[in-house]
């Protein structure tokens, strides 16, 4: 993967970009458990898979998702986050 | 040319042992198997025969031994990090690495340098001062120098650093050294091997049998083992194989990238780190230059390798050495660090009985090789943390009580 695509700004340079980590959701740190909370703060799923993953196009500071397969290195869509599910 | 040689040519069969015995097949049980034959597993399973008399053992590789990040990586061995947990644990293995040669009778280029972490900010000459006082608090060779003590050991060094990032001072530690990683692993594979363990290569683990929270089996590509206990030391693909047990951690992959030079005169004697300019140097015995960064930025599960990477990496290497200008590159290669959030590995137990971990050595561990398969062998053997592990548990996240390794481990590896 040299090049993201930016669903604002179009094909750019991987190196225009930085990369957020998965999309996950947090607990409600108010009512779930210290285990709960410990999990959401540390662990994560690292094995290859196709992930849905935060992205910033930093020139712009456009924040949004790409879909990508971690396993191959491959962009497979990008879109602005239009909230869970 | 040696006159032994020329029996190779003249007998029509081998006429020495080979390095490695072939084993057919796999035995329906094993007391231990381990997952893994880098540096680590087979580490691992050298000390778990010769200390604790434990043969009855299989080492599984589903490619070639050493092929992982063992064979990948840049080879520096030093002990100057942060934590006592770190500092101490490191320290027994440069001990360890003192005798191997003798104890493998196996070359290993086991080479003496001398490590020089180079500080450009006031804020990195702070850090270079906290680790020296930790390690000499623990008897470690370790002391901040300034820039005409560097200028001195790598005369060709820039110290303006192309005029934007002066050398301000560095931490010396000169225990700093470097050795031939493949060697290591044949090594404790050969050791391991001649006490009774047996090597499998082209054996690949797809599953693991858990029955009551204990282990119970390995599934291979090449059959069924029965088994209660299971060394994983598989770097790159430690999620893969811990998602087998069903253990969520938070190791995560990133590969990290390295490239050599073509071979040059002798030059350069010490290992040099950056961590303002993101890059480390060393000399090879054969003349190459042995450079590499931090880590790529983004997670991906294979070992590709990038053209932006000896694009940044040479700019930043000309800023300490202008003169490198007309030297070529030869190869660049990539490996899967497994990578924490505080920069220390993850041994021990777990909460699956008899299976055991060895992971999360990202981008630090092939100086740590001795002192793993050491302590992890213990830890099998006995069903106990050995001491020098105990700040590495996995439980550490679930506590909140990390070890904090990140400003001796990040750029210099
Ligand atoms: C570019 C680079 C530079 C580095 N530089 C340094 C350095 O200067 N100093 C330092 O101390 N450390 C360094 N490291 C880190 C060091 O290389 C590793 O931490 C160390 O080698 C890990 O050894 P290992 O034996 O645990 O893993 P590996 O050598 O990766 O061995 C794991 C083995 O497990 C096998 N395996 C995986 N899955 C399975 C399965 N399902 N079944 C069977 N076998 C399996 C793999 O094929 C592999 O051979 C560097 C790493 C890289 C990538």
């Amino acid at each position: 993967m040299k090049i993201m695509t930016c669903p604002v700004n179009g094909p750019r340079a991987i190196s225009e970009f930085a990369y957020g980590g998965e999309i996950r959701s947090m607990p409600d740190p108010a009512t779930c458990s210290d285990d709960e909370w410990a999990d959401y703060v540390f662990n994560r799923n690292g094995s290859p898979g196709v992930k849905r993953e935060w992205w910033c196009h930093l020139p712009s500071n456009t924040w949004f998702v790409a879909e990508r397969d971690t396993a191959r290195d491959v962009v497979l869509r990008t879109y602005l986050y239009e909230g869970e599910g | 040319m040696p006159w032994r040689l020329l029996r190779f040519a003249l007998s029509k069969k081998h006429p020495e042992p080979r390095m490695f015995t072939r084993h057919d097949r796999l035995k329906p049980a094993y007391d231990v198997v381990i997952i893994g034959g880098g540096g680590h597993g087979l580490a691992a399973a050298y000390y778990l025969a010769r200390e604790h008399g434990i043969t009855n053992v299989c080492v599984l590789e589903k490619g070639y031994i050493g092929g992982g990040n063992t064979g990948r990586n840049t080879t520096i061995i030093r002990s100057n990090y942060l934590t006592p947990e770190g500092v101490q644990f490191y320290d027994e293995s440069v001990r360890l690495w003192q005798d191997l040669a003798q104890d493998f009778d196996l070359n290993l280029f086991y080479s003496n340098r001398g490590h020089y972490t180079l500080a450009h900010t006031d804020a990195a000459l702070r850090t270079s001062r906290w680790r020296a006082e930790v390690n000499k608090h623990f008897g470690i060779d370790s002391e901040v120098v300034g820039p005409e003590v560097v200028k001195k050991a790598a005369p060709m060094i820039d110290l303006s650093c192309g005029g934007h990032a002066p050398i301000l001072g560095a931490l010396y530690h000169a225990p700093g050294a470097v050795a031939r990683h493949d060697a290591v692993a044949w090594g404790y594979g050969r050791g391991a091997d001649m006490r009774g363990v047996e090597i499998h290569q082209r054996t690949e683990v797809l599953g693991i049998g858990v029955v009551g929270g204990k282990v119970a089996g390995v599934r291979t590509n090449r059959g069924n083992i029965a088994t209660n206990k299971v060394l994983c030391a598989v770097a790159g693909a430690t999620p893969r194989i811990l998602d087998m047990v069903g253990i969520r951690s938070p190791i995560y992959i990133h590969p990290l990238q390295a490239m050599v030079s073509e071979p040059v005169k002798p030059w350069l004697d010490p290992i040099l780190v950056s961590g303002s300019l993101h890059v480390y140097i060393s000399q090879s015995a054969r003349g190459e230059l042995v450079m590499g960064a931090s880590l790529d930025p983004y997670e991906v599960q294979s070992t590709r390798s990038t053209f932006d990477f000896p694009e940044s990496l040479s700019a930043h290497m000309l800023d300490m050495f202008p003169f490198l200008s007309n030297v070529k590159v030869m190869r660049q290669w990539a490996g899967m660090a497994d990578m924490t959030p505080d920069f220390a590995p993850i041994m021990g137990r777990t909460p699956v009985e008899g299976f055991y971990l060895d992971g999360g050595w990202g981008t630090w561990g092939f100086k740590a090789t001795p002192v793993c398969g050491k302590t992890m062998a213990y830890t099998v053997a006995n069903d106990r943390e050995h001491t020098l592990i105990t700040g590495f548990g996995l439980d550490r996240f679930r506590n909140f009580a990390l070890t904090g390794e990140k400003g001796a481990a990040s750029v210099g590896h």
